[in-house]
């Protein structure tokens, strides 16, 4: 290693460039000015009303205050009304909705189902997943009228969806062996399920179920915004009205009950470990 | 150069991990630090350039005092002690240059380590070491597609960039093999010579600590049991520090392996 | 292991006599709570237009198909809304998550005590409540429209994304940071140099991960009139002009497909 290698002799004094993310110079300039143009066309359509946000503040900043001074009282009983119906709806769809995912999630892997029923099954799970709670909301309360039972259909159909797809990959990542060994006990298919599958994917579909109804509540917020019953109602009639203590009270509300509900689901989620 | 007054460590949780430890490092000596797991030996490197927070004691590098120093002067002395892990401690997902390059973070300002504009001085600089522990065409490879050996040239490299006065070694072999950890060890102590480095290296192989170094410090539990030249450490030596063991074969110097290696 | 003596033989049970009762007492509690909540449900709800359901479902259907094609030209410029809701939406939201995140992880945060729970707070807070409840409330404060909808998915998306971040800052390796900090590196340069490099895969899935999450959200949005694809569905709801309802539907449903596909490539691509 003695003297200067050339190597070493063409580097000494060149600028040194860390080398680009994209190797193709013509790509990445492509991708910076394609960037560069999307930003400027899609800022230059947003059409914002200045004179409106400007008055806009005012109210905004009366909005925040009114989290230090929180209306619980005027609208008392619509709160806690709405609140119970929000409740209601979110126990009685988590529990359907995990049932039937159960069912669905087993069929829809590809390791324990026969082809047929998995098809079925990742069918109706891709369409849950693809339409959005308001969206079938909305169908259902065209369908089965105003009320809580279009929310309760719409978040039971949601958590089949989330639940029954996560259930499956599960199923489908599973430990291979332990399962065989209990088929290999000559065990039927139901006692398989029960003694090589169940153990195996249990503390996970209590973590997820908990998880599930942790959104279903947040979701169930909005369900009120379309007739589907819950506090969303109440809540856009305090917005309707500028009763920003009221709403800033549901807010806290809500928050407060997904603030238990994580800590809840963290407890479980710790035990069932 | 370097010197440690009565210097303790006791952690949050109550265990002494220093008990008033006092060493002193002249310019240019390379000392290694054996003992036992536990001992301490990581607490006191990383004490020294304040890694950990020593909980009493004094630590003197030339007429500066460290343990005195404020957070801006700390990261300036800091620039004068340069420090190679154990677990190479690359940043992985950054290229080899940068992380040569990281050595000079004291040195250079926010906006322009930011946009990688470095001087040109230490560009070259970062050129020659890089030829220097042969890397030099691994400079734009990103640090986690190297070798373990290699990985911790480009550590070498970065410690040096930083021009130091000292070398703080943490553990440089025990994740190499028995090769590539006498080339990184005969690495260091070459260059701390060339460079007329002090070095305080914390090493588990007390062969490998014996065949390069001219000074051994042995620790345990937080205190110093031997510090004397590497012939001084007897099998007596090594069981005040390790405990009861047959020494015969730790200490045998194997000149065969050694020119094998080479 | 809980073993009973029957008729002085040992039969082995899973679980002794006092579990097996506090099981069944919390599954029979179980059970109660749901048949309330379902009597709940039953008593606001108006069975004569359930059991005519099956009937006005087929209507609805019968005068939703075919979907009105032609209507395809008044929805580009919603279209192209739609996706500048859910993407500026995104960026504006990576920005300010970003110093959140920081703020909320253990190993950056600068004070445990009032810092971070204040960033916790916001994490929460953010992440609580529907990006549809936000569009609402900013429409209450500045009006309806496409900015509206940007502001709510940013703020929707801000807690989404630091809590993720924060997660992934609390798991990098420390040594790489320390290792940067014994150069003599000031704070902001450990930042750039020893934690930015570890958390940009991590930075760079979420982002991509909330973008199709907010093609989604963006699409309804426009129910309480937020702008976007939305407002179209909201208008021809009310107007019972079904052809339209099940060609924006069908819209919305590629759209969603389609996002899912790019994020699940680039994603694919980046790890």
């Amino acid at each position: 290693m003695s003297g200067v290698s050339t190597e070493l002799e063409t580097l000494l004094g060149t600028r040194w460039k860390k080398p680009p993310l994209i190797k193709l110079s013509w790509l990445r300039w492509l991708l910076i000015l394609g960037g560069a143009v999307y930003l400027v066309l899609a800022i230059a359509s947003v059409e914002v009303n200045w004179s409106r946000v400007y008055e806009g503040l005012d109210r905004g900043g009366a909005f925040i205050m009114s989290f230090t001074r929180p209306d619980f009282l005027s609208r008392g009983g619509d709160i806690w009304n709405g609140l119970v119906e929000s409740v209601v709806i979110t126990v009685a769809a988590s529990v359907v909705g995990i049932l039937i995912s159960i069912p669905i999630g087993l069929g829809a892997a590809r390791n324990i189902a026969p082809l047929p029923v998995y098809l079925v099954c990742r069918a109706i799970v891709a369409v849950s997943r693809a339409l959005q709670e308001i969206i079938v909301a909305i169908l259902l309360v065209a369908i089965f009228g105003f009320g809580p039972l279009a929310g309760f259909l719409t978040l039971s159909f949601a958590t089949i969806g989330f639940l029954s797809k996560l259930l499956a990959e599960d199923i489908e990542a599973m430990d291979r062996v332990q399962a065989e060994a209990i088929r290999a006990t000559g065990a039927r298919w139901t006692q398989w399920i029960n003694y090589g599958v169940q153990p195996q994917v249990m503390p996970r579909l209590i973590g997820l179920s908990m998880y599930r109804l942790d959104i279903n509540f947040r979701e169930s917020a909005i369900l009120g915004l379309v007739g589907a019953g819950g506090i969303g109602a109440t809540l856009n009639t305090a917005f309707d009205r500028y009763e920003f203590d009221t709403a800033a009270a549901i807010l806290l509300v809500i928050i407060g009950i997904v603030m238990a509900l994580e800590y809840l689901s963290g407890v479980i989620r710790a035990r069932v470990r | 150069m370097l010197r440690l007054d009565k210097l303790v460590k006791t952690y949050r949780t109550g265990d002494q991990a220093l008990k008033s430890v006092e060493i002193e490092v002249p310019i240019g000596q390379v000392v290694a630090l054996i003992g036992p797991s536990g001992a301490g030996k990581s607490t006191l490197i990383r004490c020294i350039n304040r890694l950990v927070e020593p909980s009493g004691g004094k630590v003197w590098l030339d007429d500066v005092e460290l343990t005195a120093l404020s957070s801006g002067a700390l990261r300036r002395a800091r620039r004068r002690m340069g420090m190679i892990f154990q677990e190479y401690a690359l940043v992985e997902r950054l290229t080899v240059m940068e992380n040569v390059l990281s050595g000079r973070l004291g040195y250079v300002g926010f906006w322009r380590s930011l946009l990688r504009r470095f001087p040109q001085k230490d560009v070259d600089e970062a050129f020659r070491l890089l030829d220097r522990v042969g890397l030099l065409a691994m400079a734009d490879k990103r640090a986690d597609e190297l070798s373990g050996g290699q990985r911790q040239r480009v550590g070498i490299a970065r410690a040096l960039i930083q021009n130091p006065a000292l070398l703080l070694v943490d553990e440089p072999t025990a994740s190499l093999d028995p090769k590539t950890s006498r080339q990184i060890m005969r690495l260091i102590c070459e260059l701390c010579a060339e460079r007329g480095l002090a070095a305080i290296i914390n090493i588990h192989d007390v062969a490998l600590a014996q065949m390069f170094v001219q000074r051994v410090i042995g620790l345990k539990a937080g205190e110093i049991a031997f510090d004397g030249p590497p012939d001084a450490l007897t099998p007596e030596v090594l069981t005040r520090i390790y405990g009861e063991e047959d020494w015969q074969a730790t200490i045998k110097t194997d000149e065969t392996a050694e020119e094998a290696v080479a | 292991m809980p073993v009973r003596e029957i008729a002085g033989a040992k039969v082995w049970r899973r679980r002794t006599t006092g579990e097996a009762m506090l099981r069944w007492v919390g599954w029979l509690i179980g059970v109660a709570i749901f048949v309330w909540c379902w009597q709940q449900i039953s008593a606001s709800t108006t069975w004569f237009f359930v059991w005519d359901a099956p009937r006005i479902a087929g209507d609805i259907i019968d005068r939703a198909t075919p979907p009105r094609w032609s209507y395809m030209e008044k929805l580009w410029w919603p279209i192209w809304d739609t996706i500048n809701i859910a993407t500026l939406g995104t960026l504006i939201a990576l920005v300010l998550a970003v110093p959140v995140a920081f703020l909320a992880a253990r190993n950056t945060t600068p004070s445990t005590w009032i810092i971070r729970p204040v960033a916790l707070f916001i994490i929460v807070a953010s992440r609580s409540i529907n990006s549809l409840i936000w569009a609402l409330l900013l429409i209450a404060i500045i009006g309806p429209g496409v900015f509206a909808g940007i502001l709510a998915i940013a703020i929707r998306s801000v807690g989404f994304c630091a809590k993720l971040l924060y997660e992934a800052i609390e798991e990098i390796d420390e040594t790489q940071v320390e290792a940067i900090t014994a150069t003599g590196a000031s704070r902001w340069q450990v930042m750039v140099y020893g934690i930015v490099p570890q958390i940009m895969p991590a930075f760079a899935g979420i982002s991509v991960f909330r973008w199709d999450i907010n093609i989604r959200e963006s699409t309804v949005l426009g129910l309480v009139g937020a702008g976007g694809i939305g407002l179209q569905l909201s208008g021809s709801l009310n107007t019972l002009a079904w052809p339209q309802v099940s060609l924006i539907l069908l819209v919305i449903l590629l759209a969603v497909v389609i996002s899912e596909w790019v994020s699940a490539k680039v994603r694919g691509a980046i790890i």
